[in-house]
């Protein structure tokens, strides 16, 4: 199950941002952001997407999104064409010391 | 739903008023014998799991949203059980 915008919520990094002059009436005033997904030890893993954002990311920040119907969620009410979205930036993430040991 | 073990945490400050309130776990997919079968991704807790407990994970917006009851969060994953046994042939 690959972290993958389609189906999920996941870890990602904004490495850039995206800027369309040309778009969907739906997608004015989203900020779009470059986004790689990160696995739970913030290694890339998946590939490099445009996410919209609602929670003024902005490049460096390690964040989560949703991904699929539920992205278009956080920019309600408005209809927006979204399929990933960032709804959170990522304070720390803790791993079970278990898992570390392993 | 999926098998999935609880293997973390992710706290965050700034989030969509949707999280607020919610607690953000890091989970990895298992079979039924509790190997990984895939990669990690994340789930909102609503049962009170913790790392390494074996957990049901719903991954479907709408009956997210029933369970949750609070219009429309942008949340797709949601651990909704967890799981104290699994038998299987």
């Amino acid at each position: 199950m690959p972290p993958n915008p389609e189906d999920a919520m996941y870890l990602g990094e904004v490495i850039g941002t995206c800027i369309a002059t040309q778009k969907a009436p739906g997608l004015k005033g989203l900020r779009m952001l470059v986004v790689q997904p990160l696995d739970e030890h913030g290694n890339p893993t998946g590939d490099r997407h445009i996410a919209c954002d609602s929670v003024q990311a902005g490049p460096g920040d390690r964040v989560f999104l949703v991904g699929s119907r539920e992205a278009a969620l956080a920019f309600e009410p408005s209809f927006v064409p979204v399929d990933a979205a960032i709804v959170g930036i990522v304070d720390s993430v803790d791993l079970d010391r278990r898992e570390n040991d392993a | 739903m999926k098998l999935a073990q609880v293997i973390g945490t992710v706290t965050a400050t700034a989030k969509h008023p949707g999280y607020l309130g919610h607690k953000l776990m890091i989970v990895v997919p298992i079979d039924a014998s509790g190997q990984t079968i895939g990669e990690s991704q994340l789930a909102v807790d609503t049962v009170q799991a913790g790392p390494g407990d074996t957990v049901l994970v719903l991954r479907e917006g709408t009956g997210v949203r029933q369970i949750l009851n609070e219009g429309t969060p942008p949340i797709r994953s949601l651990i909704i059980g967890i799981v104290d046994e699994v038998d299987s042939a």
